[in-house]
């Protein structure tokens, strides 16, 4: 291929849209799945990348990157082009997702703090011992961050563990919570109303403020699980609540 | 003893709030900030401040303050009644207050918001980069009676007191301006038509993050589900009901119902204004048209220090209609700041 040609369109290929004057989003396909997670992330880290002009902040998620601008300092048009750019200069979509840190989440499953272990387990027809070995032998990626502050999506929930949400929505379910909904995993950053299945909760704060880096996941972040007892989790709660980190970071492989 | 106001009476929703804290929506944490950043940057540059700096928010009612700082200059700005020490004083007017003093605000004839604000800004500590309540998130909080705020009690306390006129602020009108998408493609096109030729009625559900909207229903292309993704301020979603929802500083960052619509940057101030029993209706731009009349917006609120004049009006002679209403109800600006 010679340097001026550009590959040929897919039908796949990004649509841009403006959001208002403010905003531009690049649309991919419309599925979750991990291939469509990699060309969303590759683009968001070409954007930081390419540093263009007047674009203040990036909103990666499963189909689509948000790119925030400033219109005083440039426009709509303009970012699109930059980014146009990127995506024709990227080439072939990324095959696979940036590599993001790998992370061990404590979790107490079951009893006060997961208190749809058991009606998951009948509903599965697994055990409850069965269902907390599933969920906390799956390694799972971040899907996203988002609707509240630090709340991560976790893609790789093992099939076993696919369920409706409930029909009742609890009004609200406390920060920390690990739950499974359709097809994912989820750590609820902060107290929210939810429909999705609490299997437990973790001592760990994803969303910790008064932390110089106040979000503790990132989309594209791989993260296990590991039971915990009562006695550990009030430990590491006790700990977690002076803004120690208690999830652990594994060193990159 | 540390400078400070003290609210003796809170209003029934009210907060700090400056520009927000931006840069944390890929985490999943709105802007947030003043609903409307045109009326805190009147209030702010009444008293000397810069455009955004942090200042109280008051929501259809305003807050009793009691001064304890040996002297301070706090300006008003909304279309309610204000009185010092029980004597009427104008609001969009620098007010000069001793140590004791109070300062009660009334309810807002027109608008849903006000701001008060106090030279040298309202000082409480800054948690990530803002000063600003983020009440969905739990970031800062109401602000109640007996809550105390530390002033530093700077800016010019000297001159003669200065006013503005609020019909002179850049407000676009109520016919909200929207950029088409970045999802109408969810949508019929009887279904766009409605959008844009109806009115809609802001229902009792209109807070921070967002306004609910009831009129005439809007025809979904391909049902109301889509995968979640990012939420741009000022977006317009469309859930299964077929009434609009507009976002606002407070919004969740990702969402999954089609949006339709996005309300470009310069009519949200209007936006944050709306309050529930308010009727609206939305005009199509395009990015040129809505990006001119941001920066036209930018030039007017820079220009409003050179705006300020002796303040002289009777606050008894102030009707609604010279105030936020004039702009609002009449949309004579159109566009132009």
């Amino acid at each position: 291929m010679s340097p001026e040609s550009h590959p040929p369109q897919s039908p796949s290929a990004p649509r841009i849209r403006p959001a208002g004057d403010a905003a531009i989003v690049v649309a991919f396909e419309e599925r979750i799945a991990p291939d469509v997670l990699a060309r969303v992330a590759a683009l968001d880290v070409a954007v930081h990348a390419a540093a263009i002009p007047g674009v203040t902040e990036t909103v990666p998620t499963y189909r689509s990157l948000l790119v925030l601008l400033d219109p005083l300092v440039t426009d709509a048009d303009t970012v699109a082009a930059a980014v146009e750019a990127l995506l024709h200069r990227g080439g072939p979509p990324a095959p696979s997702m940036p590599s993001g840190r790998r992370w061990r989440v404590p979790v107490r499953y079951g009893g006060a703090h997961g208190v749809d272990l058991d009606a998951v387990a009948a509903r599965t027809g697994l055990g409850a011992d069965a269902v907390r070995t599933l969920h906390a032998g799956a390694e799972y990626l971040v899907y996203m961050i988002g609707f509240a502050p630090g709340f991560a999506y976790l893609g790789g929930l093992p099939e076993a563990l696919h369920l409706s949400r409930r029909d009742d929505p609890r009004a609200r379910v406390p920060a920390g919570s690990v739950a499974i909904g359709s097809q994912q995993s989820a750590i609820f950053s902060v107290g929210m109303p939810s429909g999705w299945h609490l299997l437990g909760r973790t001592p760990e704060r994803a969303f910790a403020p008064e932390r110089g880096d106040p979000f503790l996941f990132a989309q594209g972040d791989r993260i296990r699980f590991e039971p915990i007892d009562d006695a550990t989790f009030e430990a590491l709660a006790a700990r977690a609540a002076t803004g120690e980190v208690v999830a652990r970071l594994e060193d990159a492989a | 003893m540390t400078d400070a106001i003290v609210l003796v009476a809170a209003g029934p929703m009210s907060s700090v709030q400056d520009r927000g804290r931006p840069g944390w929506l890929r985490s999943g944490l709105s802007a947030g900030g003043a609903a409307d950043p045109v009326a805190l940057a009147a209030a702010n540059v009444l008293v000397g401040n810069p455009a955004d700096a942090a200042a109280i928010e008051f929501t259809l009612s305003g807050d009793t303050i009691r001064v304890e700082a040996n002297a301070v200059r706090v300006a008003v700005a909304g279309t309610a009644p204000v009185t010092v020490d029980g004597a009427p004083a104008p609001a969009w007017t620098a007010l000069h207050l001793v140590r004791g003093q109070t300062i009660a605000v009334g309810r807002l004839a027109v608008g849903a918001r006000g701001y008060l604000a106090v030279a040298g800004g309202i000082d409480v500590p800054p948690l990530m980069g803002s000063r600003s309540a983020h009440l969905k998130t739990g970031l800062g909080a109401r602000l109640q009676a007996g809550d105390v705020l530390p002033v530093t009690a700077a800016g010019r306390t000297d001159g003669p007191p200065l006013g503005l006129d609020p019909a002179a602020l850049p407000y676009l009108p109520l016919t909200l301006r929207v950029v088409l998408g970045p999802q109408d493609d969810r949508f019929t096109a009887a279904g766009l038509a409605v959008f844009l030729g109806g009115a809609y009625r802001v229902t009792l559900d209109a807070d921070r993050m967002g306004l609910r909207l009831d009129g005439p229903p809007i025809e979904h292309a391909d049902g109301f589900n889509t995968i979640s993704d990012g939420i741009a301020p000022g977006t317009v979603q469309v859930p299964g009901s077929r009434q609009p929802i507009l976002l606002l500083a407070e919004r969740q960052s990702t969402g999954g119902y089609p949006k339709i619509a996005t309300v470009v940057t310069a009519s949200l101030p209007t936006a944050g204004q709306l309050r529930p029993g308010d009727t609206l209706a939305f005009r199509a731009v395009t990015v040129g048209e809505a990006v001119a009349m941001r920066r036209a917006q930018a030039a007017a609120l820079a220009s409003l220090p050179g705006r300020l004049v002796p303040a002289v009006r009777d606050p008894a002679s102030l009707r609604a209609e010279d105030l936020l209403g004039r702009n609002l109800v009449s949309g004579v600006t159109d566009g132009r700041p």
